[in-house]
């Protein structure tokens, strides 16, 4: 069956974003509960092998992503460690954890490098999928996809409406507070690092398991950075960050098929743009008085339990 | 039980210690890792560590590599101190080397001793406005220093690589992405006949040894330390933190360029869409390795450009990959920031009191 251009560009924008919405909502989860960590990129990498080489052993989908996520929280777990209990700076732990993980993914990956990994059946709605040029580009995805936007809901829930998650909020808001409170900070906090290690690895995994199933050293190519980038741009809300995400996936996909829709500029010209649009995100926010959309107050400072 | 108590008087000789330790857990996970490989530790750390260095030719490879890593991990020490996290000179170091080799290319075969002077001042200059442009957003919209000097350097990247696709090209390079090759005026000259270690390495010293005095000696140095350790004392001895924004994000953006032209200009002489296998991020872990001591850089530096020469040496003769330098790197990170508790806290072994 052919399909419109249009609708083949909705349909692997939707591919090309997933991975950013999961490593985004990774991002956003810990630096709700106060933790900036860079190592998104070692994360998602990490999780794409171990996805990878579950699908490659042939273990079904679920599976996969389960072996991915807990590469993830395994991973985020040293930096747990390092940041929480050994007061290490956030920033150069989280430059490691990248470098780390691209390595040691591309040390075990080696072997793995030219397979290819058993294609995703897509998960049809019924019913939704008849509808012109939408069905097909929003409503025949794998179930990874689907997943992502329920991931998003219940984060917003967990976030907005649960207690557990006001809690995590008053820790990244104000640890101090939080503490004298009788909320344990670093208990919260790695959960928060552990859970989005998780779904970072699961981000990872997608690029493996569905987008490109080949595994290739340094595949994640900045998208863990777009991620951290994409939380600012979202002024830290799970629904803003699929918008966000699928501006940054929309513009890496336009910039592909530029030729075939007439855009005659140099491609990198466009890849610029979702780069300089989180710069203006990150000025608007942070000019504003602080507030609603401002970032979490203790985002990226050390707690240190004075005993 | 297990816990860590704060140190009364910390020494000198406990920040080095804790930087030993780290290294001796690197070697030695190192060492499990390539045990679980199936590879012998021994020889195979001997092979990719130490053989590269029996050469001339590995000594001024190791000097090349060294060269931006020192250079910029001076001026990243100084931004660090002050509390600046400039993470972008990745960035600066790419504006360095386009701006500079943009002056190269247009004074094109003409010949004269100001010619290279003025190159490395346009690479100079690309990398200050690339530092600028953070700091000014810091100052101005209070915007997180961090993310837009990190969104700087893919910008930066993509920048480069439309001007050696376009602009910049080589009008007789069969349409390959380079730019034309550097002509002598504008060529760095080389340290030894073998190897790619250039002249640039002198000014990495020069470098690391005026950034000491600047930390030891100088008002600016003394204002940004203070500033990094305490916000409210800096605040309070009257020192402005736009100030010491401003400072730290144009020295990091000034000397990442002036690394980036000198790159250019020493060793690739000519512009490629590729210039830094990441020297301006791995230049953070040198910081850090040198805890922050511009003199230390020097050697700090000289160890990460040995990862480089072992990370292709491993690819060469144990069959796996590159990038399993950036496993030495990570773990070296990981063990010196975990170890640098032990500057500050000491373990203690008992009950809690």
């Amino acid at each position: 069956m052919e399909y419109g251009l249009f609708t083949s560009i909705i349909h692997a924008i939707v591919i090309a974003s997933t991975p950013l919405v999961f490593a985004g909502l990774g991002a956003l989860i810990q630096e709700r509960a106060g933790v900036l960590n860079l190592g998104i990129e070692g994360l998602m990498i990490v999780g794409a092998l171990a996805g990878f080489a579950s699908a490659l052993a042939g273990y079904p989908l679920i599976v996969s992503v389960f072996v991915a996520a807990f590469a993830g929280s395994a991973l985020a777990s040293i930096f747990a460690l390092l940041v929480l209990r050994l007061y290490a700076n956030p920033v150069a732990t989280g430059l490691a954890l990248t470098l780390f993980g691209l390595g040691l993914s591309a040390l075990a990956g080696s072997q793995y490098v030219g397979q290819a990994a058993p294609q995703v059946a897509e998960w049809i709605i019924p019913g939704l999928n008849h509808i012109p040029v939408i069905g097909r580009a929003f409503f025949s995805h794998d179930p990874l996809v689907y997943l992502s936007i329920v991931m998003a809901g219940t984060m917003w829930w967990f976030l907005t409406k649960s207690r557990a998650g006001l809690i995590l909020r008053a820790v990244g808001e104000n640890h101090s507070s939080a503490h004298s409170l009788g909320f344990s900070v670093i208990g919260i906090r790695f959960l928060a690092i552990l859970t989005g290690g998780a779904l970072a690895g699961i981000g990872g995994a997608y690029l493996t398991l569905v987008q490109t199933p080949l595994f290739v050293e340094g595949m994640t190519a900045g998208r863990g950075w777009i991620a951290l980038a994409l939380v600012v741009f979202a002024s830290w809300r799970p629904f803003r960050v699929i918008a966000g995400a699928y501006l940054f996936g929309g513009v890496s996909i336009v910039q592909l098929h530029g030729q075939a829709l007439g855009i005659s500029i140099a491609a990198q010209w466009l890849s610029m743009l979702p780069y300089l649009v989180t710069i203006c995100a990150l000025v608007i926010i942070a000019s504003r008085v602080k507030g609603e959309n401002s970032a979490p107050g203790s985002l990226g400072i050390t707690f240190k339990e004075s005993k | 039980m297990i816990f860590v108590e704060a140190r009364a008087v910390t020494r000198w000789y406990h920040e080095w210690i804790a930087v030993l330790i780290a290294l001796l857990l690197t070697v030695a996970t190192a060492s499990a890792l390539l045990a679980s490989l199936g590879l012998d530790p021994v020889s195979s750390l001997h092979r990719i560590f130490i053989r590269p260095l029996t050469s001339v030719y590995g000594v001024s490879e190791l000097l090349a590599k060294a060269t931006p890593l020192i250079t910029i991990g001076v001026a990243l020490a100084l931004g660090f101190r002050a509390g600046v996290w400039n993470i972008g000179a990745e960035g600066q170091l790419v504006m360095g080397g386009l701006c500079g080799g943009a002056v190269a290319l247009a004074f094109w075969g003409i010949d004269g001793f100001w010619v290279m002077p003025l190159v490395l001042l346009g690479g100079t200059l690309g990398g200050l406005v690339w530092g600028a442009i953070p700091a000014f957003l810091k100052v101005r919209f209070n915007a997180n220093e961090i993310l837009v000097s990190l969104m700087l350097t893919y910008v930066a990247i993509l920048l480069l690589s439309v001007m050696v696709h376009g602009p910049l090209r080589d009008p007789e390079g069969f349409n390959f992405p380079e730019s034309r090759l550097f002509h002598d005026a504008a060529t760095l000259p080389k340290l030894f006949s073998a190897g790619r270690g250039h002249i640039g390495f002198i000014f990495a010293i020069l470098f690391a040894v005026l950034g000491t005095w600047v930390v030891k000696y100088w008002h600016l140095g003394f204002e940004m330390r203070v500033t990094g350790l305490s916000t409210s004392a800096a605040r309070f001895a009257g020192y402005s933190r736009d100030r010491t924004v401003w400072m730290a994000l144009l020295i990091g953006g000034a000397v990442s360029g002036f690394a980036g032209v000198v790159e250019v200009t020493g060793n690739i002489g000519q512009l490629v869409p590729n210039i830094s296998p990441s020297y301006g991020f791995t230049a953070i872990i040198v910081a850090f390795l040198a805890r922050l001591h511009p003199l230390a850089v020097i050697p700090a530096g000289l160890l990460v450009a040995l990862s480089y020469l072992a990370g292709e040496a491993a690819q060469l003769s144990l069959g796996v990959p590159a990038a399993t330098t950036q496993v030495f790197q990570g773990l070296l990170l990981f063990f010196l920031l975990g170890t640098s508790l032990l500057v500050n806290y000491r373990i203690r072994l008992g009950r809690v009191v």
